[in-house]
């Protein structure tokens, strides 16, 4: 049985070569997402910005009555809901940002719930709401911040455990290359307006993890050839580093490439933008340490000394 | 490295049946079968998003509870100066502000005054503070603040309080297994199994179920009570907008009263001359001794009934109210006489509770993502199996089967931690198995260089699993740390998925490293195989 190869023997592409022109389009890439996030915003969702999510689907009817919901839900006075369909064409989502003048006043934003419920029950028969979640004004402020705190510390604390691990240009480079990941999805994220809720910032938690496998792979092969490879130049051995872990690259991206499109086409609808938002950052984070983590090094000033006593570094050129 | 003596392989062996065998009461009961209740029974436990059901999460407002306190101290301290031998006189109380102040007349009671409330307070917690601290300024005023940690400790004691009674009005609903659980300092989080519609719950818990009986000030003049003016020593109580008064208000006498809180029974019952719903309490011995001295001394004058500060009815002491009974009206449905019964029975809460979050998933919703995820999983893991075999060949055999126990090692697990399992967490089954090959991709490839290199089978293998284990570790390590965040700062949902993921981890690393290793050993020193094809 011949077993498939998916990165052929000897394979020796310069990666390292357009490290520059790369680095460059990258910065402006990160620069135009934080631009973003900042000028456009994140259309964040109920759990961060208060209100409330219902899903909603019609028994006994083939497709949503959307006008007459939307006329009798906008009536209310709490503003104009959002309704988009949801499993089926007799299922829909509404949602609901909290006016300003219930923001900070958790009883009126209940009763706005139980508002909205009840009118939807007592006004079309049939209706069974599959899915409500309402948060107040007072939670999704909390929900958002330590939110931002967890994607912060993970960044740092893993950023020191590479340092740690290796030389402190490596966690530069780690945390760069995360960095790079995260600005770059919630720039995606700020550019198609996609919802911003709590299960994306797991996704984007997700994407470090496995963005860091890859650059964690990519930087062990790199110190194990600069104990091997004295005198190679630097950028040489970057390059040969990552051709040798590139079939790793590949096949392991791939294996999570195969579930993560099988959650999204077959998993349940509620995921999909949990699972999209991964799948982005399985690209992103491929990327990110071929291009981000690696060359970095070379700008950083990593030589054969970091990882050998220094003694015996008397004959090295430093790199760069 | 590939060293497996017999001990070790029976350990190793072991471990993995048992954790395994622990998955099969879960898998059992979550695909529609039943497992017979005189086996031992881990299970994973359904999330709400995932079994359908409700989850509310309720606060409370601190400044509630001091303002309670102080209420209460303010009528202690006023008895005590009364009771004092002899009488101190003292007067122009106040507790605007937070703290409770008032003048003796005699400076010269005051050091009195001072000895005799002293006793009052208590040590707060460990920090040797008292809960209240006695100020005297100009001579013959006597200010009480309440010390940070007394409150503190107070609002400690309510919130466990109020989650005690929350748990006793919930399991009055007959729903099952609802789990109740108190959060941070101020909340509660309530989650009910398979309730769709929390409103019932919302009503029930919405009501703090307060009950006093005051006597009504028949002083106050009607003008009066309208514009909001009290009598000194009175208050101002509107009617609750279902009694028949509703839109008017009654004059009651401030202090004085008795709670209604020494009950053993409250049922809900038809009045016999109207049939209006009304609710029947029964006091216990202390409570029927305060009831019936306030109802001896007080003949021929009205007392209000008051539920939560809004009077439901005021009716007239006819005679002395001697049985420890009382029947209480104010305009009731039949349902809200038992939702009032219901409260009163499982006693008032000590604060009130506002909905500050809610969730509902249906069930319907709920076994539709289970099965979409499953099959999610199953079609998801069939392509990576195919794509480790067919590029792996026999290691990629290894490779499949230790995925499979580390599909049932994981169940298996989370079984035995009793933990939950979310949507997220479902999702985070399916992305576990894409990643826990990485291990093996990792170690296979390093073998595949290895031989290319020109090394001897047995020595490749070796080399591939020393040399692929740092980077193995080193990734597994960071993820962990990703994953703990993520349990420590995500909420709910997104906690199951922190739990999958890490214990993921550990499962992966043990069924894809340890036991391929194992396996591949045993194969080497059998087949004792020249070429290895990889």
């Amino acid at each position: 049985m011949r077993l498939l190869k998916l990165v052929p023997d000897n394979t020796n592409i310069h990666f390292l070569r357009w490290r520059v022109p790369f680095y460059l389009i990258s910065l402006a890439l990160i620069a135009a997402s934080l631009t973003l996030v900042f000028t456009r915003g994140l259309n964040l969702g109920v759990d961060f910005v208060g209100g409330q999510q219902v899903q909603v689907t019609f028994t006994q009817s083939e497709e949503a009555p959307v006008a007459e919901l939307r006329e009798r839900i906008g009536s209310l006075g709490y503003g104009e809901p959002v309704i988009q369909r949801a499993d089926g064409p007799n299922s829909v989502n509404i949602r609901f940002r909290l006016p300003p003048e219930v923001q900070e006043d958790p009883k009126a934003s209940d009763a706005m719930t139980s508002q909205v419920t009840t009118t939807i029950t007592n006004n079309f028969p049939g209706a069974r709401i599959d899915d409500l979640s309402a948060v107040s004004g007072k939670v999704s402020g909390e929900l958002f911040s330590t939110a931002m705190w967890a994607l912060g510390l993970a960044m740092l604390a893993i950023s020191v455990y590479i340092w740690v691990r290796f030389e402190w240009q490596f966690g530069v480079g780690a945390l760069f290359a995360l960095f790079h990941d995260v600005s770059l999805t919630l720039g995606m994220f700020a550019l198609f307006q996609f919802e911003f809720d709590l299960k994306i910032v797991a996704a984007i938690l997700t994407i470090i993890g496995y963005s860091l496998n890859d650059t964690i792979v990519v930087y062990d092969r790199i110190r194990e050839n600069l104990k091997k490879y004295r005198k190679m130049p630097l950028p040489e051995l970057l390059d040969l580093s990552v051709n040798e872990t590139l079939a790793r690259t590949v096949m392991t991206s791939l294996t999570l490439l195969l579930v993560l499109v099988s959650l999204l086409f077959i998993g349940p609808a509620s995921l999909f933008g949990f699972t999209a938002a991964i799948t982005l950052g399985i690209f992103v984070g491929t990327y990110s340490s071929i291009y981000m983590a690696a060359p970095i090094l070379i700008w950083l000033g990593v030589t054969s000394h970091s990882f050998v006593p220094s003694e015996s570094s008397g004959d090295v050129q430093p790199a760069a | 490295m590939l060293d497996f003596p017999r001990w070790r392989r029976i350990w190793l062996w072991s471990l993995t049946i048992l954790a395994a065998l622990a998955a099969i009461p879960s898998l059992v009961v979550h695909t529609g079968g039943s497992w017979p209740s005189q086996l031992p029974d881990p299970q994973v436990n359904l999330g709400l998003d995932l079994a359908g059901g409700s989850r509310i999460l309720l606060e409370a407002q601190p400044t509630q509870v001091a303002k309670q306190r102080l209420d209460a101290m303010e009528e202690s301290v006023r008895t005590a100066m009364r009771r004092a031998e002899p009488r101190i006189r003292a007067g122009s109380y106040s507790s605007a502000g937070g703290n409770l102040s008032f003048i003796v007349n005699d400076p010269a009671d005051v050091d009195r005054a001072r000895d005799l409330i002293e006793p009052m307070t208590t040590g707060a917690g460990l920090t040797g503070q008292r809960d209240w601290t006695i100020e005297v300024v100009d001579q013959n005023k006597l200010v009480l603040t309440q010390s940070e940690a007394g409150l503190k400790q107070a609002v400690d004691q309510a919130m466990d309080t109020a989650t005690e009674v929350v748990r006793r009005r919930i399991d009055a609903l007959g729903t099952r297994e609802p789990t109740i659980i108190r959060e941070g300092d101020d909340r509660i989080s309530v989650e009910v199994p398979g309730l769709d519609n929390p409103q019932a719950l919302k009503d029930l818990l919405g009501k703090t179920a307060n009950l006093e009986f005051k006597l009504v000030d028949t002083t106050a003049l009607q003008s009066d009570i309208q514009q909001g003016i009290a009598p000194p020593g009175s208050e101002i109580v509107p009617y609750d907008p279902n009694s028949p008064y509703a839109g008017q208000a009654i004059a009651v006498k401030r202090l004085g009263g008795i709670r209604g809180d020494m009950l053993t029974n409250a049922q809900q019952s038809n009045d016999q001359q109207t049939n209006e719903p009304i609710v029947n309490i029964t006091f216990d011995s202390q409570g029927a001794r305060k009831f019936a001295d306030l109802t001896s001394q007080n003949v021929n004058k009205p007392f209000a009934i008051i539920l939560d500060g809004k009077a439901l009815s005021a009716p007239n002491i006819n005679e002395p109210i001697l049985g420890g009974t009382a029947q209480i009206s104010g305009g009731f449905t039949v349902e809200t006489a038992n939702n009032l019964a219901i409260s009163l029975r499982s006693g008032a809460l000590p604060v009130d509770l506002t909905v500050i979050q809610q969730g509902t998933v249906g069930p319907e919703l709920g076994a539709d993502s289970i099965s979409k995820g499953l099959l999610a999983m199953g079609v998801g893991a069939g392509l990576v199996i195919l794509l480790m075999i067919v590029t792996y060949g026999r290691f990629g055999v290894y490779a499949t089967i230790a995925l499979v126990f580390n599909v049932l090692m994981l169940v298996g697990i989370m079984s035995i931690m009793k933990t939950t399992l979310t949507l997220p967490g479902l999702a985070g089954f399916v992305l576990t198995i894409g990643a826990a090959v990485d291990a093996n991709v990792l170690i296979y490839e390093r073998i595949r260089e290895e031989r290319k290199r020109g090394r001897k089978a047995f020595t490749s293998v070796e080399n591939g699993y020393k040399e692929a284990s740092r980077a193995i570790y080193d990734a597994n390590i960071t993820n962990f740390i990703a994953g703990v965040l993520l349990f420590m700062f995500g909420s709910g949902p997104v906690k199951g998925f922190a739990i999958v993921l890490i214990v993921g981890l550990f499962t992966s690393v043990f069924t894809g490293v340890t036991l391929t290793r194992m396996w591949v050993a045993q194969w080497l020193r059998k087949a004792r195989p020249t070429d290895l094809a990889i």
